[in-house]
């Protein structure tokens, strides 16, 4: 603990604004300002004799959003699960903000890490303001300053604070509920997201608002962001960059433009999933082009 | 008229007593224990089964059991106790399991991923999401206590089962109400507040 007290986020959030803010901190992020937010080298994982993941490469600054795209058992969930060791890697080394992992204390790491999984994860027992202000709370910070930081977050997520911050999960919809995830994932300021299909159980209509939010969400926060799906049209709509995972290893990794011309046979089979299954938009380089101008 | 008053009240605290006791020990013990068991599921069968053997033990071979035997045994209340805190074990036990281990898996792993610690997850997150099914357990073993604890008079632990051997032994179908209908009573209240508490202390 000790170790990790001269750069914990308590010192790094904007909020904490506590007496003799140490510089070193700040010269800290500045020396690393262009480094990968997340680094993944040669990452392996397997459960028993079955390799989940292999020779996985994988890199995300500041700002961009790096979508993991594949069919359902294909490990792109396992790949989330080793950056915030909720399930640990055979081999190969994953660094957060410049450090390896494995010489992260778990805990503080994780509160570096915002997530965001399909189900919300809320928890019932708390109001939306208690579960969005949860990672604060667990730093320690002072009270005033969660309430004002749950109160901004759930404007920026377009909950009114006054009608939804004393409400229970149970008393939401699963896009607010959803909104109520992202907010809480936001709490801390954490410099890394991860992101677990967390649209994949909503209505179209509502989705396609989230995405759209998200997009936004994202551009304005600077983070980077590591989005699993099985939707290849949520790919090319939300990703700077996607990478196609198949049977645990890379496939593809491109932009979204560049994601259409892709000739494996596991990107042609995502997009013939898109030209078939849609009928609108007929055209699907309209997708990606400029969402956030899209909003409300 | 009046003493039989007396003695219907002074045997009903007493048995309220023994009562409370047993299961208090049974949830002091059966609790911790059942959140230890959510961390080893090794354990967790052999002991859910030590238990249910217990209770499929007949409370009068039970007492009888128990009376040899040095220290727990013996003619009086503290073998009663013992013996009804047994029979109490197992609700509290299978209860308190199934209300940390029914704890919606999303609600754990982002309990987790957000950085709680294992200390903060089972006081913040599994013990309240559980109250319910606890509070369940320790009603379902205190209403069973009540009828269980008549038994106890056999060895001379005292209570309401006092009035019903008595009545039995002399044919005397009032003494034994004597001791059954404040018993029934005593357990109508206890469900009901017990059910009361259940439902305030109950997550919203």
């Amino acid at each position: 603990m000790v170790g990790q007290a001269i750069w914990s986020p308590a010192k790094r959030r904007p909020e904490g604004r506590r007496q003799g803010e140490a510089p070193t901190p700040l010269a800290w992020h500045n020396n690393h300002m262009s480094a990968a937010v997340l680094e993944i080298r040669d990452l392996s994982c397997r459960i028993g004799e079955r390799w989940i993941l292999r020779g996985i490469n994988l890199e995300a600054r500041e700002g961009e959003t790096i979508v993991l795209l594949g069919r359902s058992g294909c490990g792109k969930t396992t790949l989330l699960k080793c950056v915030n060791g909720l399930v640990q890697p055979a081999g190969g080394e994953i660094r957060i903000e410049g450090r390896l992992s494995s010489d992260w204390d778990p805990i503080q790491l994780r509160r570096r890490i915002g997530y965001v999984i399909q189900d919300s994860g809320l928890f019932p027992h708390w109001t939306v303001a208690a579960n969005v202000g949860l990672v604060p709370k667990l730093e320690n910070w002072p009270l005033a300053a969660i309430e004002a930081r749950v109160h901004e977050l759930l404007e920026r997520v377009g909950l009114a604070p006054a009608e939804f911050a004393q409400r229970y999960p149970r008393q939401l919809s699963g896009g607010q509920k959803q909104r109520v995830g992202i907010a809480r994932a936001l709490a801390a300021d954490p410099p890394l997201l991860l992101l677990d299909e967390p649209f994949a159980a909503l209505d179209p209509i509502t989705r396609y608002e989230l995405q759209m939010q998200f997009a936004a969400l994202r551009a304005g926060v600077g983070k980077a962001a590591l989005f699993v799906t099985h939707d290849v049209r949520e790919a090319l709509l939300l990703a700077t960059r996607i990478v196609l995972l198949k049977d645990g290893m890379i496939d593809v990794v491109a932009s979204p433009l560049d994601f259409r011309d892709a000739r494996t046979s596991e990107a042609r089979a995502f997009l013939a999933s898109l030209n078939h299954g849609d009928e609108v938009p007929s055209n699907p380089a309209e997708l990606p082009s400029s969402p956030v101008g899209q909003i409300e | 008229m009046n003493s039989r008053r007396a003695e219907i009240l002074s045997l009903t605290l007493e048995h309220l007593w023994l009562v409370l006791i047993a299961t208090g020990v049974a949830a002091l013990v059966a609790i911790p224990g059942a959140i230890a068991l959510t961390r080893r599921s090794g354990l967790r069968g052999a002991m859910l089964g030590v238990a249910s053997i217990l209770q499929t033990i007949p409370s009068l071979a039970l007492f009888g059991f128990l009376l040899p035997l040095p220290f727990v045994g013996g003619i009086g209340r503290h073998t009663a106790i013992i013996a009804l805190c047994l029979y109490a074990l197992l609700p509290i036990l299978r209860n308190t399991l199934v209300g940390i281990l029914g704890v919606d898996p999303a609600v754990r792993e982002s309990a987790v991923a957000m950085g709680m610690t294992p200390g903060q997850i089972l006081w913040q997150v599994e013990l309240p999401l559980a109250v319910p099914a606890i509070l369940a357990g320790v009603r379902i073993a205190t209403v069973a206590t009540i009828g269980t604890a008549t038994v106890a008079a056999a060895i001379g632990a005292g209570g309401l089962g006092v009035f019903i051997f008595r009545g039995i032994a002399t044919v005397d179908s009032a003494t034994v109400l004597a001791g059954a209908v404040p018993a029934a009573i005593l357990a109508l209240l206890a469900d009901g507040g017990l059910e009361w508490i259940e439902k305030r202390l109950s997550p919203a």
